[in-house]
């Protein structure tokens, strides 16, 4: 190691200071005093200098920093690793370098680069963090030279969640910008690699709510991610791979992650899940359930752990969810009966016309057009499924009816093809009988047309065709 | 009944003393005699494929009706075809049916003609053209498989038309006239639309036109063995005696193809999707599988060039090699007996069964 290495080794220790990380978390981002108390100013002002030179020529080549080239040397992982990994940096993509966060000079190659004249702050404290990356993050004007579509008020929206609010009253256990998106190789939500890509981001929040230590302090269940990934959610997103299926971020928020109040559980689901919102806010259950205090889908579908609804959830039976509140003989049960006998019955049919469909078209048969049509009952059914949040066997029998009657029709088709079927089938049998008939009347007459000759025998008038047989 | 027989009579002597045709299709008919003998039953197979041929020509006139021939219309026509149109799917059913039998029967009459060695002079453009209506009908059902625009039709074209691609130097420009363009779309539609009602059509009629008149010329060929034989073979008169047999044959052969319609009518399957991924196990017609089965067993390269161009000019050069049998087999033309080209004729069978099985049977991956 160099001289001037070992040097920034110990310039650098003394600016930090242990304390609490967030578990998982490469180190870096550590509650450390910042070297002076005015230190963002000064890095605001730094960077605000050096944005204006990196910003230049954002996006070109640069040459390496000091920074870079001393840290990579170093021994000490701890030194060493940020310099290694941030070359995977969105930040470092667009030309910004370490002086943009640390401050300081990384054209002096030796310790001048961390001199806190000018405007060195060594490891941001996490108290700092948010408004340390706000600097750039909340100046639209600024943002719009790099990715004019991204918002700006994410610090904003932070101030209001529940980590940032713990934040302002001294709590540096919560999360910061870093935690969740890394610290020296941050990569945008649409990167694969990145903690934020949505199939991370179950695994990034359960790094510090699924462990019952470190959330200890705060009395709160830790079993979210483990619910969580037993739900149609999860397995959407995981299997399926559609990345548009609900994580942490899409119910709580990102930056203002707050849990859901009462009120606000329909709402959320409604984002996706509109028409079922919408039905359920008109109907006379949400009116109750907000005078009782029981969360709007949540009391029948649960909130983690949400499985793929079954029409078994409707009714009063083992598996029906509003026996829970509704006694067999209630108002309410015969309700839910009504709904869940229309579903089954439109169910039933379609289950009917797709078997008969199937045999026709296994046969041969050409069904396609009515096993498209077919989708439109399917669509019914869809449509029913959702209007059972009216809590109306009206509502419900309105898109029933028009399904039930495209399903019959379907059916129709299909026994109307198997019919003809049968009726091809005995042409053949009759088609194939005549012309067995002729080909037995032919064989006969074959037979009676006279024997065949030899040359220079009996009947030969030619010695075939005008040339020859043989050769 | 006696009384329209000779109505029928009087307008068919009407009609000889002016065009003077049927009189002398008669008396062609009762002068030509076919041999009869132990092969007598291969005659039989080159009028069958005439008869399917022309069962193929009136079947595909009536679907010519309704046929729209662009991305846009031509599943839906075939669609519409099949489930509203009063025996629309008979007609469909028959065209698939009797294609496929006549490239069978294709073969079989090629395969009988060469092990016969019927091909011998003075029959050698017979066999010239016989080839050549071969390849005019394997091309026919190449051009035919993509015109409904579904899902299989597309993929297996768009393999099909690839291979075209990796043939040496002309490769990439047969190509793109075979697509209209770099990929299957709408005008490799509109092109083999056209190929396969108009221009091959027109070539068949001229070379089957030809091969009609060089059989009609030279007469039955009579096996070398039949021939060597002490008597010489019995004969039937072409009208009626053998007429009639054939004409069993015509009856046997539309038999088959009513059972087939009827019991397998032909699928449509799903409408062609350019974007979706090629669905798994696409395979050719059965009448190419044994050369795309060869394709997949062939390395990657060979003697540093592709292996499935190498493949293709292989295949090439023995259509060369088949259509210059009568030319390559000295021996015979000599008049010497060598079984040569028999033993040659019979391995090509035992190849071509063999990988078409395979093809279906063990469906190696890739």
């Amino acid at each position: 190691m160099s001289v001037r290495a070992l040097v920034a080794c110990f310039a650098l220790a003394l600016a930090a200071a242990p304390a609490g990380t967030a578990p998982g978390l490469a180190q870096g981002t550590q509650d450390a005093a910042p070297p002076r108390g005015d230190t963002i100013a000064n890095a605001a002002d730094t960077t605000g200098a050096a944005s204006a030179d990196t910003t230049g020529g954002a996006g070109a080549a640069q040459p390496e920093e000091s920074c870079v080239s001393c840290h990579r040397s170093l021994d000490s992982e701890r030194f060493s690793a940020p310099a290694k990994a941030f070359h995977n940096d969105i930040h470092a993509s667009k030309g910004f370098g370490c002086v943009a966060c640390h401050g300081g000079d990384d054209k002096d190659s030796g310790f001048g680069a961390m001199d806190p004249a000018k405007g060195f702050i060594g490891i941001p404290s996490r108290r700092d963090i948010p408004e340390l990356c706000g600097r750039c993050h909340s100046d639209a004007q600024f943002m719009k030279r790099f990715n004019p579509s991204l918002r700006v008020d994410q610090v904003a929206e932070y101030r209001t969640s529940v980590h940032g609010r713990r934040l302002a009253a001294g709590d540096t256990l919560v999360a910061t910008c870093a935690d969740c998106h890394h610290i020296h190789s941050i990569r945008p939500p649409s990167d694969p690699k990145s903690n934020v890509y949505p199939v991370h981001v179950s695994q990034t929040c359960g790094r510090c709510h699924a462990d019952a230590d470190y959330m200890k302090p705060y009395g709160i269940p830790t079993d979210q991610l483990q619910k969580y990934e037993k739900s149609v959610h999860w397995a959407t997103l995981s299997q399926k791979g559609d990345l548009s299926a609900p994580t942490c971020n899409d119910c709580h928020g990102s930056h203002g992650a707050t849990p859901p109040g009462v009120s606000s559980v329909v709402n959320v689901c409604g984002q996706c899940h509109a028409v079922q919102a919408g039905r359920f806010e008109a109907s006379f259950h949400s009116e109750i359930f907000s005078m009782i205090g029981a969360p709007g889908c949540v009391t029948c579908h649960g909130n983690h752990e949400i499985h793929a609804p079954t029409d078994a959830f409707l009714g009063v039976g083992d598996s029906a969810v509003c026996g829970r509140c509704h006694t067999a003989d209630s108002k309410g049960a015969q309700v839910a009966t009504g709904e869940r006998s229309l579903i089954d019955s439109l169910a039933d049919r379609m289950q009917v016309a797709d078997s008969i469909l199937g045999r026709a078209a296994d046969a041969g048969m050409e069904v396609s057009q009515a096993q498209a049509n077919l989708g439109n009952a399917r669509n019914a059914l869809i449509q029913a499924r959702a209007a059972i949040h009216s809590f109306s066997v009206d509502s419900v029998r309105a898109k029933i009816d028009p399904g039930l009657e495209v399903a019959d029709q379907s059916a129709t088709r299909g026994r109307d093809a198997l019919q003809e079927l049968q009726v091809r089938r005995l042409g053949l049998a009759v088609s194939a009988a005549l012309i067995l008939l002729v080909i037995v009347m032919l064989v006969l007459k074959i037979h009676r047309a006279g024997r065949p000759t030899r040359p220079g025998e009996g009947k030969q008038r030619g010695n075939g065709g005008e040339g020859s047989h043989g050769r | 009944m006696s009384g329209t027989n000779s109505r029928l009579r009087a307008l068919r002597a009407w009609f000889d003393d002016r065009v003077g045709i049927l009189g002398e299709m008669e008396r062609l008919g009762k002068k030509k005699r076919v041999p009869l003998h132990r092969h007598t039953i291969w005659y039989y197979l080159g009028g069958m494929t005439l008869f399917l041929f022309i069962v193929q020509v009136v079947t595909g006139v009536l679907l010519l009706f309704y046929y729209r021939p662009n991305a846009e219309g031509a599943y839906e026509s075939i669609q519409f075809l099949m489930t509203d149109v009063h025996f629309g799917w008979l007609v469909r059913s028959i065209h698939h049916w009797a294609a496929n039998l006549m490239i069978f029967t294709l073969f079989i009459h090629m395969f009988s003609v060469l092990l016969l060695r019927a091909y011998r002079a003075p029959r050698e453009m017979t066999w010239f053209t016989g080839v050549v209506l071969l390849a005019l009908g394997l091309t026919l059902g190449f051009t035919g498989y993509l015109l409904p625009w579904n899902e299989l039709s597309y993929f297996a074209t768009t393999v099909g038309t690839r291979i075209v691609g990796v043939v040496p130097w002309v490769g990439q420009f047969l190509l793109g006239v075979l697509r209209g363009g770099n990929d299957v779309t709408g005008a490799t539609l509109t092109r083999f639309y056209a190929l396969h009602t108009a221009v091959l059509p027109a070539l068949v009629f001229l070379v089957l036109g030809l091969h009609v008149y060089l059989v009609q010329r030279h007469g039955m060929s009579v096996p070398p063995e039949v021939e060597s034989e002490e008597k010489p073979p019995r004969s039937i008169p072409f009208l009626p005696d053998f007429a009639l047999r054939d004409l069993v044959g015509w009856l046997a052969a539309l038999a088959v193809l009513a059972a087939l319609a009827a019991y397998f009518p032909a699928e449509l399957g799903k409408k062609a999707d350019p974007f979706a991924s090629a669905p798994v196990g696409i395979k050719p017609e059965w009448y190419f599988m044994f050369m795309f089965q060869t394709l997949k067993y062939l390395p990657a390269y060979i003697l540093g060039f592709e292996g499935e161009a190498v493949g293709i000019l292989g295949f090439g050069l023995a259509g060369l090699l088949l259509f210059l049998v009568p030319v390559l087999d000295r021996p015979s033309v000599r008049g010497q007996r060598t079984r040569l080209f028999v033993w040659l004729g019979i391995a090509m069978i035992v190849y071509i069964v063999t990988l078409t099985i395979i093809g279906y049977a063990v469906s190696p991956k890739g």
